[in-house]
């Protein structure tokens, strides 16, 4: 029999996804992504709401969290101080990509 | 299944501590993770050295691999008959999984919480991921990928095996490389009532002779001859969405770009990017008698002198 085709959903700012989820997909303890939101690495749609909910491509930074978190040892803290360069060094990246595209 | 040494992979003697093994990790993660390494083979490398750490941290783990006795690294061999029964019960027969299987079994057994049994309480399958290599017109256009993976399961009494997992899935239009897409629920099989994992796709976009992609925008090359440039010119131009005629003004210059609105990329609802034709002006490197004396003609009725300000510094 045939496998059924499934849809591969895009991790955008359109597509939402659960507290539990990005919990899931970090491999942290709750306590320890509630440290990453405090410190601004994680940012919910709405945080005063009951229930957090994220926009989608945050899943692709909980991952990153997983990785350092589980290849390097680091902690919370640790972790932020580096999403904070990850996040630059992919910037640069878009940067380069853009000059590159455009210059031939 | 085939020996892994696990102790030679870390560089640690067997009597190693904790503290030693933990330092030789931490050393090599820092030269081989494959998000810092520009080592050849620093992913490969890397992996194996995460699967040796996980085991060896873990004193129940390390005791379970010490038992398995002492082969060369690639051997083919099998635990020992008694094995099973002390760390793996339930694991029956040893085929079709590899070394690292072996531990996660006894990881699952465990629990996440360190207490209880794999069998009483709900475990999440594992996430996946997958590297999935696609041309451009796939990305512009979207497409169906077919993928073939190799996922570990549980079985009810607590061993895990190794299954093929086949997941098809439509990737949308628009994906650029280097993005992550997630199909919920396709990864390994939860057990006891625990959720299904997801899989991740690591999208790959092949590059094109032609077009360069940032985003949704698309560049191409427009060589020019120099009199086309001074004149304007018609130009019958390959688009992803179908050729177009694009009509280059008088006195365009080299570096301009000349845009085509809505010509992009597409993704989801959103407006699709634009195309940007970047101007560059070719000279012929060859050219005939009749053709330079037009040249000179051009050159001596001309006062157009691009480099007159450079001279004019020079002259100071």
């Amino acid at each position: 029999m045939s496998a059924p085709t499934d849809d591969a959903v895009r991790l955008d700012s359109v597509t939402e996804v659960t507290w539990t989820q990005l919990v899931s997909a970090s491999g942290l303890t709750e306590g320890e992504l509630r440290e990453l939101v405090q410190y601004g690495a994680l940012v919910p749609r709405d945080p005063n709401a009951p229930t957090w909910t994220f926009e989608s491509r945050w899943l692709v930074v909980a991952r990153t969290v997983a990785h350092l978190h589980h290849d390097f040892e680091l902690d919370a803290h640790a972790v932020s101080v580096v999403l904070s360069y990850v996040e630059r060094i992919s910037e640069l990246e878009a940067e380069v990509r853009k000059l590159r595209a455009q210059l031939g | 299944m085939k020996y892994k040494d696990y102790y030679a992979i870390l560089g640690v003697k067997r009597d190693a501590g904790a503290d030693e093994i933990k330092t030789a990790y931490r050393r090599l993660a820092r030269k081989y993770h494959p998000d810092v390494s520009k080592e050849k083979d620093a992913e490969e490398k890397f992996k194996e050295m995460a699967e040796a750490y996980e085991t060896l941290k873990d004193p129940e783990k390390r005791a379970a691999y010490d038992q398995l006795g002492r082969h060369q690294s690639g051997e083919e061999f099998r635990p020992p008959p008694d094995w099973g029964e002390h760390f793996a019960q339930g694991q029956g027969a040893f085929d079709d999984i590899d070394l690292s299987d072996l531990f996660a079994g006894i990881a699952g057994r465990q629990g996440r919480g360190g207490g209880g049994r794999r069998a009483d309480r709900p475990m999440a399958g594992s996430d996946y991921e997958a590297v999935v290599r696609i041309s451009f017109e796939q990305a512009f256009h979207g497409t169906e990928v077919d993928l073939e993976l190799s996922v570990l399961e549980w079985d009810p009494d607590g061993g895990v095996r190794r299954v093929p997992h086949r997941v098809k899935a439509r990737i949308p239009r628009g994906v650029t490389d280097g993005e992550k897409l997630r199909v919920p629920g396709k990864g390994g099989k939860g057990a006891n009532g625990g959720p299904d994992g997801d899989l991740y796709l690591d999208i790959e976009v092949q590059t094109h002779p032609f077009y360069r992609v940032d985003g949704q925008d698309l560049y191409v090359d427009l060589p020019l001859a120099p009199w086309e440039a001074v004149l304007g010119t018609s130009v019958k131009l390959p688009t992803p969405a179908g050729a177009v005629t694009l009509k280059v003004a008088a006195g365009t210059r080299a570096g301009q770009r000349l845009r085509l609105a809505g010509r992009g990329m597409a993704r989801g609802k959103s407006t699709p990017g634009h195309l940007y034709a970047m101007v560059r002006i070719e000279v012929p490197t060859i050219i005939d008698d009749k053709q330079r004396k037009l040249y000179e003609q051009l050159a001596e009725t001309s006062n157009f002198t691009p480099h007159a300000q450079l001279e004019q510094e020079a002259a100071k």
